[in-house]
């Protein structure tokens, strides 16, 4: 907790621990069924890896759109859950966790806000993620102006002199999409061999041939520049040190996945998922439930809409948590006028 | 038993006596030797345990395969003699094996 501050705290029915697709999808779900949520991420802004990662690649297999962006699918959800106004905490992380007398819970943010919810939805995906820095000595110096772990926004590299450093679908993929944009691409890798989808690296090599990108063989050791401002790295490969001029780079050393502090919340663990049952997707603490990637039952299968399925199963519990004894009444979305005025929709 | 050496950063020298069949990473955290981190604890999945095989051993040791190589794109200052030491197994022929660890992990 940070000293000196006042405590906030904040109460809702569900308390659910990410705000990526999946998350987003169980607040639609768990508002058919008038709960109200609060969700915490420690990314800046909804939508998880599809917003952080990969926003402007597009997903094939969301039932109903034959294409979709990753943030396209993200704008489309929040859409889809603003009659329910659920609320967000983001750039923070759950620490603690609670059990309270009423059978609810108190969880601990890290930043000391405190919140009691009647339930736990855990749709943290891989966890808590942060790309990997590569081992480069003083690159902390350029982070966020001039080297960059994810494109957010591709014009942000429009007619920057470009270093794209990895092997892999990542590295490969932004060296295609940003070479119409940057004024000169170059992708640096240690070996001739590529983890990257082959038709990738078929491409990358053809535009190379003609002479539309450069490709370095070997590891970045040095960078240079001043006050932030990258102006060249320095490339030693099998035939010694060169420089390469740039004024942007995208390391992409993959990145590393940590369950974080929900670890030490006596969950049964296998290995780094949650292990829940598929009727309720509860997980071995009743009152905490466990959707999308971050769980883990026989025959998982870590896709988005394997994750809305859950959501919507798990609502159904969450329900019988949260309002006890009340009976609960499965209605359409298409023909429920309560539904519909939950929903906003007119008459 | 068999003999490894480790020679850390600093030119620190751990001799060890290591049994066949562990890994030469097992025997650098049983050994603290430092500079080996092995955050994944042997499932090539992290490239912390990263070692340059002393030269005169390279052709014992063997090289490494693919998963391997893919892991250590994501090391630092990877050369020709590099290896993650959870893929190198102790066993006879390795008796006497030097390796080297590097400035840092990745």
């Amino acid at each position: 907790m940070h000293p000196g501050r006042e405590m906030e705290s904040g109460k809702t029915d569900v308390l659910i621990v990410g705000a990526g697709p999946v998350a987003l999808f169980a607040v639609f779900e768990l508002g058919l069924l008038d709960m109200k949520c609060h969700l915490v991420d420690i990314l800046d802004r909804p939508g998880g890896q599809c917003a952080e990662l990969y926003p402007e690649k597009p997903i094939y297999d969301i039932p109903g759109w034959p294409v979709i962006s990753a943030q396209g699918l993200v704008d489309q959800l929040l859409k889809q859950i603003a009659p329910f106004k659920p609320t967000f905490s983001f750039n923070r992380m759950v620490s603690g966790l609670e059990k309270l007398d009423d059978g609810g819970f108190r969880v601990t943010l890290d930043d000391g806000e405190t919140i009691e919810a009647k339930v736990i939805v855990i749709a943290a995906g891989g966890g808590s993620f942060q790309p990997k820095r590569p081992p480069i000595p003083g690159i902390e110096a350029y982070e966020g102006t001039s080297v960059f772990y994810s494109v957010r926004r591709m014009e942000a590299f429009r007619g920057q002199d470009l270093v794209i450093v990895g092997g892999g679908d990542s590295a490969l993929d932004w060296t295609l999409n940003l070479q119409p944009l940057a004024r000169r691409v170059a992708l640096v890798h240690r070996r001739p061999e590529f983890r990257a989808a082959p038709d990738s690296v078929n491409k990358m090599l053809a535009m190379q041939q003609r002479g539309e990108i450069d490709f370095w063989i070997g590891q970045i050791v040095r960078l240079t520049g001043n006050a932030g401002q990258l102006s060249s790295v320095t490339v030693k490969g099998p035939d010694g040190e060169i420089e390469v001029a740039c004024t942007r780079m995208l390391p992409f050393f993959g990145l590393t996945m940590k369950l974080g502090p929900i670890a030490d919340w006596g969950l049964e663990l296998h290995e780094n998922q949650i292990p829940v049952d598929t009727e309720k997707f509860e997980t071995s603490t009743p009152g905490i439930f466990a959707i999308g990637d971050i769980s883990w039952y026989p025959g998982k299968l870590k896709l988005i809409l394997s994750g809305f399925h859950e959501a919507a199963l798990m609502a159904q519990a969450a329900k019988r948590i949260v309002s006890p004894g009340e009976r609960v009444v499965f209605q359409y979305t298409t023909s429920s006028t309560s539904i519909h005025r939950k929903l906003g929709v007119p008459d | 038993m068999t003999k490894l050496s480790f020679v850390a950063f600093d030119g620190t020298r751990f001799d060890v006596e290591a049994e066949n069949g562990s890994t030469v990473m097992e025997n650098a955290i049983r050994n603290a030797v430092p500079g080996i981190e092995a955050e994944c604890g042997g499932a090539c999945a992290c490239a912390t345990c990263h070692v340059y095989v002393d030269e005169e051993w390279t052709g014992i040791v063997g090289e490494p395969e693919a998963m391997e190589e893919d892991m250590l794109d994501f090391a630092y200052d990877v050369r020709p003699n590099s290896r993650l030491s959870c893929q190198i197994k102790v066993r006879d022929e390795l008796d006497g094996l030097v390796v080297r660890v590097p400035e840092r992990q990745g």
